[in-house]
């Protein structure tokens, strides 16, 4: 499971996935082969129905494909038994989810929590490690706030806060900035590629937002289950989407 | 993750309170009912209970009931004072006489007849006067739900309480005189009848219309000799029917089950709050998870176990159904412990019925829980991702 600094995170080979079956079956991938880099941020792009949210479920772990193989971290995922892929999953990744799916219940300090306990991290030594995240996404003044009382950029960057908590070395995200408005969206960006980049983790983003696109270190366009193309990042400086 | 288990749970005030008011509510009815019939059935026997002193009822073959009596010739007394391992034997009457109140009400009472030589028989415990004034004219001892209830002297005005019988009021029972000597306290029969202590000899005098009076000879087995086989050789010996306590008070219940639809009526009362509990609470708490879904979706995304998923839907469950079920028996107790203030039926909770009530709601719990818990364990985490 060990990789080096250069080897890929994510290897995927010859993936397919179908939903349903007969004359309703649906060919979600037909065929993606993809690699992800440490440090590196990818998005998915491409319409809707193109196959990024399978894809992007497949790498994660919480999907499996039909044909094909996916390895993380040298880890191929098919052979793992379903236990194993659970805890493989709590220890190595991260999500980003478009809706946040923040607990309404826990504070911004619980929530973030939530990973580590999950990996088994006592009480108080996860909501001290969830308090330094929380700073990190410039919230340290919101540690018993519940998501309810912040806005939608803060609850992302709480939900950032969360997906890096227990340091995975790969974070999905799905739709990040969806739910929020440019300036928002771009600050996001800036707090998730800044703290992912600067432990050099590797970040896979589905997203329609185009607006974003400059801060992929590269796009990988998708349509009717395939990857088109993979283009290097936009000449745009990403901080002029601010 | 168990105490953020809690906070979700506790989270939902609405449906939190919805699922702890819908156990709470069928813990009643699972502890109430059940409580009410044993009560009753223990009414069944509740001569027998009282009357502690002797170990062997003999009485006659057809008697089915504590209730029931069917009098024997006084001669069968000597006849059991005379069988080997009998230490002592006394009589007992045991009747329905109508006694005329102050005001020419008429009310059916019980009139026990003791032995007028032991008293035995009589009332463990004296509210007021003492056992021994029955040897005193016209002496009569009245328990004291009946002193308070349906012998107490009426006022006349509609809606208030009578007063209490008291030590020297007088009664007149079947057109003779008898003056209240004591008051004590009896467990209430199964029909809920005043109850006259006097000796055998002055329940003669009152119940001088009946020929025959001995409703049950009272005997005890001498030091060293098993009641059960004195009380078959008695049996034997006089063609008569003789029971140990025990034997006769479940022959009293057998007989009340077998006879009555009271098992039936308040089984199916239970069987009822059981289903409606299990239907409410399990729908509340199926609900609560279903709101809670995609939180579960994303923890089970971010690695949490199926076996954590489960731990944590069953400490919720078990906790409301601790909680619901605390304040159910809580309410169940008080009422029950508020009839022990009046005279007629005094509930119990004991702990037998509080473990197997328990048990009722722990199994509505985990019905609720399991219903809960395999939506969340099918629940397949690239859900997660579907906004």
């Amino acid at each position: 499971m060990e990789t080096s600094a250069t080897s890929p995170v994510v290897v995927c080979r010859g993936l397919t996935k179908t939903y349903g079956v007969g004359d309703t079956a649906t060919r979600a991938l037909r065929g993606v082969d993809l690699d992800v880099q440490p440090g590196e941020l990818l998005m998915l792009v491409g319409p809707s129905g193109c196959g990024k949210t399978t894809l992007i479920s497949v790498i994660a772990g919480i999907l499996n494909q039909d044909r094909g193989s996916c390895t993380l971290f040298g880890q191929d995922l098919a052979l793992l038994s379903p236990r194993e892929r659970v805890l493989f999953r709590g220890r190595h990744i991260g999500f980003v989810f478009q809706a946040f799916n923040l607990v309404p219940c826990l504070t911004c300090l619980e929530n973030i929590a939530v990973p580590l306990l999950i990996n088994g991290v006592k009480r108080n030594e996860a909501l001290r490690r969830a308090a330094r995240h929380l700073d990190q996404v410039g919230l340290g003044d919101r540690l018993g706030t519940t998501p309810g009382q912040l806005s939608g950029g803060q609850q992302q960057r709480v939900a950032i806060a969360r997906a890096l908590a227990h340091d995975p070395g790969l974070v999905v995200c799905d739709e990040p900035t969806s739910a929020l408005d440019h300036a928002t969206g771009a600050r996001v960006l800036d707090t998730l590629k800044s703290l992912a980049v600067r432990d050099n983790r590797a970040m896979v983003i589905v997203t329609h937002d185009s607006r974003i696109f400059p801060y992929a270190d590269r796009i990988a366009h998708m349509d009717d289950g395939i990857i088109l193309e993979t283009s290097l990042k936009p000449e745009t400086d990403a901080r002029s989407c601010a | 993750m168990y105490r953020i288990a809690l906070q979700m749970l506790f989270g939902d005030r609405g449906k939190y309170l919805g699922i702890i008011v819908g156990i709470a509510m069928s813990s009643i009815i699972i502890i109430q009912q059940p409580s009410i019939l044993l009560t009753m059935l223990s009414h069944t026997y509740s001569l027998i209970t009282d009357i502690s002193l002797p170990d062997i009822w003999v009485m006659d073959k057809k008697v089915r009931t504590s209730e029931d009596s069917r009098a024997l010739l006084d001669t069968q007394l000597y006849r059991v004072r005379g069988i080997a391992g009998v230490e002592w034997a006394v009589p007992l009457y045991k009747g329905s006489l109508t006694v005329r109140l102050e005001n020419g009400e008429l009310e059916r009472a019980i009139m026990l007849g003791l032995d007028d030589a032991t008293l035995i028989g009589g009332p463990g415990i004296m509210v007021e006067g003492s056992l021994a004034d029955l040897r005193m004219p016209d002496a009569v001892i009245v328990d004291e739900a009946g002193a308070r209830g349906r012998l107490a002297r009426q006022t006349g005005r509609p809606g208030e309480p009578g007063i209490p019988l008291r030590v020297g009021d007088t009664l007149e029972i079947n057109e003779k005189r008898a003056t209240v000597v004591g008051i004590a306290k009896a467990t209430p029969t199964f029909q809920s009848q005043p109850i006259l202590y006097t000796t055998y000899s002055r329940a003669k005098n009152y119940a001088s219309s009946e020929r025959k009076l001995l409703s049950f000879i009272l005997a005890r087995a001498k030091p060293g000799l098993d009641p059960e086989a004195v009380a078959r050789r008695i049996a034997q010996d006089t063609d008569l029917a003789a029971y140990t306590a025990d034997e006769f008070k479940r022959r009293s219940l057998d007989y009340m089950l077998h006879n009555s639809a009271m098992l039936m009526n308040f089984g199916f009362v239970v069987l009822v709050g059981f289903v409606v509990g299990t239907a409410v609470t399990g729908q509340i708490f199926y609900n609560f998870t279903l709101d809670n879904l995609r939180y579960f979706g994303v923890f089970k995304a971010m690695g949490a176990t199926d076996r954590m998923l489960l731990g944590m839907i069953l400490l919720q469950a078990l906790l409301a159904g601790l909680m619901g079920f605390g304040i159910g028996s809580g309410v169940t107790a008080a009422f029950a412990a508020s009839t022990w203030k009046g005279n007629e039926m005094k509930l119990e909770v004991g702990l037998p019925l509080l473990c197997a009530s328990g048990l009722a709601v722990l199994l509505i719990v985990l019905a609720a829980a399991f219903f809960s818990a395999r939506k969340v364990l099918r629940l397949e985490p690239a859900e997660v991702f579907k906004s």
